[in-house]
């Protein structure tokens, strides 16, 4: 079976010289392949990024060009600080905020992006969110109405959320009970929106149900709104946009 | 090579496929196909991505066998799947990313899958690489063939659709018919895949013990 065969393939030398040579070739076919589908990748995230805020906004992008989708609902974008001054007015800069980046920095150092959306005529404005769950990172986006204050839509996700439990803020029956809800009470304050057990009950504050089984991960979503949503207080005080 | 399908390769190939099933006889590959089955498309890609790692890592493994120092053989085998594995995963980022999303972990994890493991310590080690080559696309499409099947009925069951397409009318669900949400849970997998043992081995009379 075996032809000519006269190395010595258990001595300690050619055991490590093996071993070093097969480490190199791997890490650097590794690498040119990485550095090869980097670009494709990039454009893939991106892509999914925009799939996720039409997510906020309804739209169904099933079997549709969701780039395309993007384009025509998302008009314009807007980078704030957190006085609520327009540091720029541009869809792209607003697009490539890493938000996660930003929430790092001090408040008033942050970058604030807003996404503005038209549908049927109607002004929406989407706010990125980023939290923890129980297990890992939690994220979504919030499409308010021109009132900047009632829900229009979510959209939320997770990385390792409980399948069945905590993963359920993902579903439809979770995320359609923040339509219609609040997030400014009746004195136009900024108060968020309240995850509980059904059952209780807030003063002062719009609320939806947590899921049962995923508590943790409920009030991570809670936060999320709440650390989120507050950095645009000053945002939501004044009135239209200017 | 002469012919490149003679008797012995048959056998090789169509083993895996029934009598020697990883997962319906030597039940291996176990964690991957419950995981991985609630919709019949990640299980595809799950039994696709399988069959082409053990496939390849088969061959090299096979070409380089007179040259494995046999004391690293096994870190050596682990490094030759984790670059692929890895190679894969980068794959389906580029090219199918909603797959890759929903797949996760998975994808990764198959670096740890018994099949793996399993058929270059077996066999790969000691044939040529033609014949690994045709094992390890044997057993990979055994794995796959097994995901798919559970796929299909978790997907058609637990959600109503497949690959996405609604294929139980919405009459039926006007007419009081509902999902079945257990198909969505592993244990459903477990369940299915113990069934589809059972058929097999009541078909199979030289499979029972």
């Amino acid at each position: 079976m075996t032809k000519e065969k006269t190395m010595d393939t258990n001595k300690n030398g050619y055991t490590i010289v093996y071993a070093t040579i097969m480490v190199v070739i791997v890490a650097l076919m590794l690498s040119l392949v990485s550095g090869a589908l980097k670009e494709t990748q990039n454009l893939n995230v991106k892509l999914d990024k925009k799939k996720q805020i039409l997510s906020s906004l309804q739209v169904n992008f099933e079997g549709k060009d969701a780039a395309v989708l993007y384009d025509e609902y998302i008009t314009e974008g807007l980078v704030l600080n957190s006085k609520g001054e327009t540091l720029e007015k541009s869809k792209d800069k607003t697009f490539e905020i890493d938000v996660l980046k930003e929430l790092a920095k001090k408040l008033d150092q942050r970058k604030l992006p807003i996404y503005i959306a038209q549908v049927d005529g109607n002004t929406k404005y989407i706010i990125t969110l980023r939290g923890t769950g129980l297990w890992g990172p939690i994220w979504g986006y919030i499409a308010l109405n021109d009132d900047k204050s009632t829900v229009f839509g979510t959209y939320f996700s997770h990385a390792s959320e409980t399948p069945g439990l905590g993963a359920n803020i993902t579903e439809a029956p979770f995320q359609q009970q923040f339509v219609g809800k609040h997030i400014l009470n009746t004195k136009n304050e900024f108060v968020s929106i309240a995850v509980l057990k059904a059952g209780q009950t807030t003063e002062g504050q719009d609320k939806i149900d947590a899921i049962s089984g995923g508590t943790i991960t409920s009030k991570g979503v809670e936060k999320m709104l709440l650390d989120c949503l507050s950095q645009y207080d000053e945002f939501f005080k004044t009135g239209g946009i200017n | 090579m002469g012919k490149l399908i003679s008797e012995k390769t048959k056998q090789v190939f169509l083993g895996p496929l029934s009598k020697n099933n990883p997962i319906g006889v030597q039940v291996l590959g176990i964690c991957s196909a419950l995981a991985v089955t609630a919709n019949l498309k990640p299980a595809l890609v799950m039994g696709i991505s399988v069959t082409v790692i053990v496939a390849f890592s088969n061959v090299i493994i096979s070409l380089l066998r007179n040259t494995i120092p046999n004391r690293i053989r096994i870190i050596v085998q682990l490094v030759v799947v984790a670059a692929l594995v890895t190679v894969v995963s980068e794959v389906l980022k580029a090219y199918a990313y909603d797959v890759s999303v929903k797949l996760s972990v998975y994808i990764g994890l198959i670096i740890t899958n018994c099949i793996l493991m399993g058929r270059l310590e077996a066999f790969a080690m000691a044939n040529k690489p033609w014949e690994s080559f045709v094992d390890g696309l044997g057993n990979g499409l055994g794995y796959a063939v097994i995901l798919v099947i559970v796929g299909f009925f978790r997907e058609i069951f637990g959600a109503g659709s497949l690959l996405g397409f609604r294929i139980i009318p919405q009459s039926f669900y006007d007419a009081g018919y509902s999902n079945n949400g257990l198909m969505m849970m592993p244990p459903m997998a477990l369940i299915i895949i113990a069934v589809i043992i059972w058929i097999h081995r009541s078909l199979n009379k030289e499979l029972q013990e």
